[in-house]
């Protein structure tokens, strides 16, 4: 569904992303994992049509995203910070959104609003809310108009516990109606029982990607944590 | 394109900046007009008001703006919309505010006191002068990252083009005084907008024969019908390629 193929982008003298490939294919749980300013945001981004890379190029249903902007419609997408406009409430936080994609013929999904007690703070202004707030707020906008593929950049970042599992649910939910999800997260524990593929990037670099079944496999760990943390260390 | 127009406007009214702005130019253009009897004079005064104050506000104004949408234009370039259309709707809303500000401030009290064409051709520059220097800013904006950095960049375009262009205009022709300088000068002129639009104005005041054989030159070329629509023409590339440059940077821009 998504290809992306030798893509490489610098910002400066940095390499961001350097000659990554990757395929993901509909109805795949993906866990995308590595260290701090691996690169992992930036090929988000770069999906999303956010950055442009300097070479390569990427694919949505065999469709060059350069210059497209329909194949957005079909993603949601939860950033690390939200950031929204400071002085918007969050119903009109939701309004513009339902009002820029009303195209779309798809249902709305607000499950998560509700399940998250948002109806109750529609009011309050976007620069009075919590980290934790915000991040519901994001997470509900990722669900809100049930797209093929969800982009979750550490969406469990700032959730308590209860909004969190309430988040995961969501997602076990969104995976089994055949979705392509891809997760970055740092809580490995976390991504156990979610995702089907693990890719793993370090300095930019993609390192692996390989299903779950396939790590377990050559590591001897059932464990999420441990079997990554076993191949790096042999590297 | 209109639902993100909308939302800019929406945004800026509850600004109150622009309204403040209209109030300050409605003002002004009162103040000037009550305070002389002679209203060609106060066209005279306006047009002072109108080349220098109207590029400094839009100029700024539009730079902070588009430097305080950074979330908004965050959240909306990872939705299904052209990242033109998103561009271009700030320019849109930003240009339209000002030029509604400008209209109701300057505008219609100079249709009142003085509706001729000297009137008329103030109004036009006022809202040209609007148009391009919200272009303006939107490059300068875009072009730098950093907010400080890009506000100060607009103060010194705008300086720039009010003060800096005509002292280095003058030291010019002062050096080549023995020369004819009188064609060059007219293409000196259209380099700059703001010189331009006074121009225009100063010759529809009538008071060209000041400028001395320059001043004849000037009359005999912008006073033609093909003078105008030059002058017009350029104008008008003056509001759409500092736009267009903005619009081919920030297709690529990263966010």
């Amino acid at each position: 569904m998504i290809i992306a193929n030798n893509v490489t982008k610098t910002f400066g003298k940095l390499k961001a992303l350097d000659n990554v490939s990757v395929t993901c294919n509909k109805s795949q749980t993906i866990a995308l994992i590595g260290p701090n300013g691996s690169g992992k945001t930036t090929l988000i981004k770069s999906i999303l049509g956010m950055v442009v890379p300097n070479s390569g190029f990427i694919t949505f249903d065999k469709h060059n995203i350069l210059h497209n902007w329909n194949y957005r419609a079909r993603i949601g997408y939860m950033p690390q910070i939200g950031r929204y406009p400071e002085h918007m409430s969050i119903a009109q936080v939701f309004n513009m959104m339902k009002d820029i994609r009303k195209h779309s013929s798809t249902q709305i999904d607000e499950e998560l609003i509700q399940e998250f007690g948002l109806n109750e703070i529609m009011s309050k202004k976007m620069r009075t809310l919590s980290g934790g707030t915000r991040q519901k707020v994001s997470a509900s906008l990722a669900f809100l108009f049930n797209p093929d593929v969800l982009i979750l950049d550490e969406p469990t970042a700032g959730l308590d516990p209860v909004a969190s599992e309430i988040l995961k649910q969501k997602i076990i939910q969104e995976k089994e109606k055949g979705k392509l999800v891809l997760i970055t997260s740092h809580i490995l524990s976390e991504l156990d029982a979610l995702v089907s593929e693990v890719i793993y990037m370090q300095d930019g670099k993609l390192q692996f990607h390989q299903t779950i079944e396939q790590i377990q496999e050559d590591t001897g760990e059932l464990k999420l944590a441990k079997a990554i943390a076993q191949i790096i260390k042999r590297k | 394109m209109k639902t993100i127009i909308k939302y800019v406007l929406l945004d800026l009214l509850k600004n109150r900046i622009v309204l403040a702005y209209t109030f300050f130019l409605l003002a002004m253009t009162l103040g000037i007009f009550n305070l002389d009897e002679n209203a060609t004079k106060g066209v005279m005064s306006l047009m002072n008001l109108v080349l220098i104050f109207i590029p400094l506000v839009s100029i700024i104004f539009s730079t902070i703006y588009v430097y305080n949408s950074a979330e908004f234009i965050e959240l909306l370039v990872a939705q299904p919309l052209r990242r033109n259309t998103l561009w271009l709707s700030i320019y849109a809303g930003l240009a339209l505010s000002l030029s509604i500000a400008f209209i109701a401030g300057v505008g219609i009290p100079v249709l009142l006191y003085e509706g001729t064409s000297t009137g008329f051709v103030l109004i036009l520059s006022g809202l040209f002068q609007t148009i391009i220097f919200t272009g303006i800013a939107l490059l300068a904006s875009v072009k730098t990252r950093d907010k400080a950095k890009g506000i100060g960049v607009s103060i010194l375009l705008w300086f720039f083009f009010t003060l800096i262009y005509d002292a280095v205009v003058l030291l010019v022709l002062f050096q080549f005084s023995d020369y004819p300088m009188e064609k060059p000068m007219i293409v000196l002129s259209m380099l700059n907008p703001v010189d331009l639009s006074r121009i225009l104005i100063l010759l529809k005041l009538d008071i060209s024969a000041l400028m001395g054989y320059t001043g004849a030159v000037f009359k005999d070329f912008f006073g033609s019908g093909t003078g105008i629509f030059i002058s017009a023409f350029v104008l008008l590339l003056w509001a759409v390629v500092p736009t267009w440059l903005s619009l081919k940077k920030f297709q690529r821009k990263d966010l």
